[in-house]
Formats: structure tokens, sequence, C-alpha cells
């Protein structure tokens, strides 16, 4: 198990530094030299008063060794600056993680809550029409743009069912729950439809496979009611390629959140990258791009890792 | 698949067995009532982008006074927007705007990535190594954040949207190209065209490709679907083209700012949106069945 979980480590710290390489790599791509956003618009400079600048950013070193400077300073904590607000990057994206987390959680709960029973479904009557009935909406769920789900739900309850708040600040958990909560109705809904299509697609392939093996024939054998084969043999084991694909959805959640929060008008870590990006703030995007990416490869690993402990033929191997 | 190995081994079958590899060629059935489906409604988009070249639409890009936010009527069949512009004009604009974007992007992607894969694939070793360990890297990246990032560099525009997409959707025919092609480098017909002095290129072309060729076509067709998702999104954020060019993303977001006055403004592009997706998605299962049942699992558990 040690060596399993050391193996995946030493994977995730390879992935970790492709991302801060590809990360560092992708800012530095911006037309138009460093100098030139980072002194704004100032025009005019002599060539001596670029020399300076470029030594008082550290860009009179070679790129590699600006990345080393760049993944140190990192690695302390330190993501630089905002441009606009002039607050340390980590801090802006550290205030607004608890927000997205939230709006994730929600999103990945109704996924599960929608996927889980319809894919064990759909597997356990294979080609019957609830079978086809529910892959029909799985796919539909798959095709409709998150951010289209998200127009069509404020529309539908803005105007024919006006149910829920729109149009107010939000509140965080801790400042009102109540209202925090309805606020995240509908963006979880836009968010987790999406997530519930392949939910659904992986549960009835799992449950599928597991219904084959000769243990499940076993227990129907010695008299097990089929309810109870279905509950204690079937989904615990189709549970666990349950367990890694909720970690691959991670990427999706987070990336989707960026959409969904700019709708809802929710100030979560996405929201944060898409005003970043669209007011060329760099260094919030760069803290930004680097952060999602990071959870991205953690939840990847705490998933492999979990399906290592669920599963002891993974981690043998 | 049992033991733990690379992202870059993941989703490539179990590698003893020669025929659980490599897709059984040239076993055509007869495609299903759903894939027809698909072709339908894929037959839908390709004439609406085809529509937008008749000369005698309304001008998507006129503005028009006085009939601003219209509903469906027969002068506008599917109203207009907040300038007063024809609502329909603009979504068959915006579809072939997305078709602009997405066959280059798909096809610059498949292309890039094929070389790549088979590169990797056949030579083995250090060039398999080198690519397959960047390759890893871009995986590691949720997909719309890379394109995000990619974006927030390069700026916006239609030129940049291609390459974006095509960079993120590149990693994909790599990975799917190589596994394939590290079996059939194995196979006997091959390794007779090696002993008669085939040179590698000759080989690569006549032996190699056509082996690989259903797997191509299949993840390009879902490609596809996962472009014009991506490509809309990131208009829809203000991110990829700017008005007044009608994409279907930027509709969208223009026009959810109205849907309290005219609902129909967040309805058709939309509609436009899913009926290529849906198609797409389609089509491509309908094909991964005909051509390579094999793959199906491992492509669906990847979302997007």
């Amino acid at each position: 198990m040690l060596t399993f979980v050391a193996r995946r480590l030493a994977l995730a710290v390879f992935s970790l530094i492709g991302i801060s390489i590809v990360t560092f790599a992708l800012i530095r791509l911006i037309p138009g030299s460093a100098i030139d956003y980072r002194v704004g618009t100032a025009v005019g400079l002599t060539g001596q008063q670029v020399a300076i600048l470029k030594h008082y950013f550290g860009l009179d070193v070679p790129i590699w060794k600006q990345y080393f400077i760049w993944i140190g300073e990192v690695l302390r904590g330190n993501l630089g600056v905002s441009f606009q607000s002039g607050a340390p990057v980590l801090q802006l994206i550290l205030s607004r993680v608890p927000i997205t987390a939230e709006l994730s959680f929600w999103a990945l709960l109704i996924a599960l809550a929608i996927g889980l029973p319809l894919g064990t479904i759909s597997a356990l009557h294979p080609d019957s029409w609830l079978d086809a009935a529910s892959r029909g909406v799985s796919l539909i769920g798959l095709s409709i743009p998150n951010f289209w789900l998200g127009t069509l739900l404020i529309l539908l309850f803005s105007t024919v069912i006006p149910w829920l708040p729109n149009s107010q600040t939000y509140a965080t958990l801790t400042e009102n729950p109540g209202l925090n909560l309805e606020q995240n109705v509908l963006p979880a809904l836009a968010l987790g439809l999406a997530v519930a299509g392949s939910m659904m697609r992986m549960t009835r392939g799992a449950v599928i496979d597991v219904l084959s093996e000769e243990y499940v024939r076993t227990a129907r054998a010695k008299g097990v009611r089929w309810l109870g084969v279905v509950i204690r043999h079937v989904l615990r084991n189709a549970l666990i390629p349950i367990i890694t694909t909720a970690g691959m959805m991670a990427g999706y959640l987070l990336t989707g959140a960026v959409i969904i929060e700019q709708i809802f008008n929710i100030p979560g870590v996405g929201r944060l990258l898409l005003t970043s990006i669209l007011g060329r703030d760099y260094p919030v995007v760069e803290g930004t791009v680097l952060v999602i990416a990071v959870a991205f490869v953690l939840s990847n690993l705490a998933a492999d890792v979990a399906y290592g402990f669920a599963d002891p033929r993974i981690r043998q191997g | 698949m049992v033991s733990p190995t690379l992202e870059s081994d993941r989703a490539e079958p179990a590698g003893d067995a020669q025929e659980d590899i490599l897709p059984p060629r040239r076993r055509w059935r007869r495609p299903g009532l759903v894939t027809m489906a698909g072709a339908a409604l894929l037959s839908v988009y390709f004439l609406a982008a085809l529509a937008s070249f008749l000369p005698n639409l309304p001008d998507p890009l006129q503005i028009a006074t006085g009939q601003q936010l219209a509903g469906p009527s027969p002068a506008h069949w599917m109203g207009t927007d907040e300038f007063g512009r024809d609502q329909f004009s603009r979504v068959l604009l915006g579809v072939r705007i997305s078709l602009e974007v997405i066959l280059p992007s798909s096809l610059l992607a498949a292309i890039v990535g094929t070389l790549l894969g088979l590169i990797a694939g056949y030579f083995g070793t250090i060039p398999d190594n080198v690519i397959m360990r960047v390759v890893d890297i871009f995986f590691a990246f949720p997909p719309v954040l890379l394109a995000l990032a990619i974006i927030a560099a390069l700026g916006g525009g239609i030129y940049q949207l291609v390459v974006a997409t095509a960079i993120v959707y590149t990693p994909m025919f790599v990975r799917i190209v190589r596994g394939p092609v590290l079996a059939l480098r194995e196979l006997e017909y091959v390794q007779a065209a090696v002993g008669v002095g085939g040179g590698t290129l000759w080989i690569l072309r006549r032996h190699i490709l056509p082996g690989v060729m259903s797997v191509i076509v299949v993840q390009l067709t879902l490609t596809l679907s996962w472009a014009l998702l991506t490509e809309t999104a990131l208009s829809f954020l203000g991110l990829g083209l700017q008005p007044p060019e009608p994409d279907l993303g930027t509709m969208l977001s223009e026009g959810s700012q109205f849907i309290t006055l005219d609902a129909w403004l967040g309805i058709f592009p939309g509609i436009a949106i899913v009926v290529a997706v849906l198609g797409f998605n389609l089509v491509g299962d309908g094909l991964r069945d005909a051509l390579d049942p094999k793959a199906r699992q491992a492509q669906e558990a990847s979302v997007r």
C-alpha cells in the first residue's frame, strides 16, 4: 500500500511541476513584452529606464532562472500582488475558495443523487424503456451547455415560477445561511446536471460489469434476496470506479464554476479568474490558474488513493 | 487494467492479447435509429450554416430602431434582438461561425495529435517518453481551464479560439492513437514489411495509419462536440468572438440580459448549440459502436 501511495504521489509531483512550468510559460507568452504590461501605458522610456525596470522586475536574467526564482516564491506562498487592488494574490484566492467549494459540493451532491439511482436502475434493466429513457436524459444533460442551462433556469424561476430570490448580493454561509442556501440552489443545479449525466453513464457501466461477476451469482445461489445482493455486493463494488469518476469530475466542477459563478453573480474563484482575465490582471490570472490546476491534481490523487484503499487488486499491481 | 500505471496508459486496453487492442476492421453494421437521428440533427446544423449564404435573408448586422425585442413573426421568424436585428439570420450566421472555429481546430488537433501519437507509438523509447510526459502535463489541466489560460495569454478572436481549442484537444488524439500503434508495430504483417525493407514512412502510411483510422474518426466526431461547447463557453464569457459578430455563445450572453423582456433571445441560439452537440455525440457513439466497440468504456469515462 505504501509503495502504491508513494508512486501516486511521485506522479502527482511530476504533474505539479509540469503545471507550474506551463502556467509560468503561458503568462510570459502575452503579446508585447512583460515590461509593457507591468509599467502600464507609460511611453517614451529611455533604454536606460527600461533596463532599470527590467532589473527591478527581475527580467534581466535568463528565463529558466526567472522560473526558479518564481517557483521558489510560489512555494513560500507568495503568488505576487494584484495589479488592480494591490492585495496579495494568495489572500485574494483563499478568501474565495470556500464559496466555490460550497457550490461544487452541492453540485456533486445533486449529481450523485440523480446519477447513482438512474444508473443503477438502467443497469438492472438493460435495454428496457427505463434504460432508454435514463440514457436519453443523461445524453441530453451532457449536450446542454451549462451556461445555457443556467440561463434557462433563471428564465424559468424568475418569470414562470418566481420562488427564488434573485438580484440580491451574495450572502456567505456564515453571514446568512438560509439566503446562502437559496442562492446556491439554481447554480448547483446548473452545474450538477451535466455531471449527473456522466455519473449516470459511469454507474450504469460499473454496475453491469459487477453483475456478471461470479460472487453475484454465488450470493444469489446461496439464497440472498435480489435487493440485498444489489445493495451489498453489486453497489459496493461498483462504487469503486465511481469514486474515481467523482475525482475526475472535480476538474469539470472547478472550471464549470467559472461560467456558473458569472451567470449567478457568485464571487467565487471562477469569477475571480474571469475578472482578472478581462482586466488583464496577470498575477491574479497566473495564481488562479495555478491554484485550480493544483486542486484538480490533488482531487485526482485523492480519488486514486481512495480507489487503492477500497480495492486491494489495484494497489498490488 | 489492474496495475497502477502512468496517466498515459490509463485509457488503453490490457496489453497482452492483441485481438483486444485492435479494432476489428471492416465490420460495418447498419447504423441504428439513434445514429440516424444524430445524422439528421447534424444535417440540420450543416444546412443552417449553408443557409446563411442565402442572398435574400435580412442583414444579420442591420440595426432597426422601433422593432427591438420583437417575438417571432412572419417577417422575423425568430424575432429580433435588443438592437432590432433579425434573430433568424443571426442564428444562421452564428452556426456558420461556430463551424469556422470548430472544424479547423478539431482537424488541427487530429492531425498534430495523430502525428505525435504515431511517433510515440512507433518509435518508442525516447520520443515516446518525451511526448507522453508532455501529454501527461496537459492532461493535468482541466480542459476549459487550459483554454481559458491560453486565451488569457493570446487574447480573444477567431484565430486565438482555434489555436486554444486545438491545443486543448490534441493530447487526447496522441493518447488514443499511441495505444493501438504500439500493438500494430508488433504484428506479423508489419514486421514482414520491415523485413522486406519497406521505408518507415511507407510502413506508417500503408500499414499503421489504416489500423488507427477508425479510432481517429470517432475521436474527431466527439472532439467537434467538445470544441463547440468550449468555443461557445469562451465566447459566452466574453473571451472569444466579440460583438457584433453573431457567435452563438455571445448571442446567449447578450440575450440573457434581456431574457425577462424577450425569452426567445435566450432560446434559439441555445437550441442551435444543443442540436449540433447532440448530433455529434450521437453520430460519434454510433460510429464507435460500428467501428470500435471496445473503445466505448474508455471514452465514456471521460467528460469533455
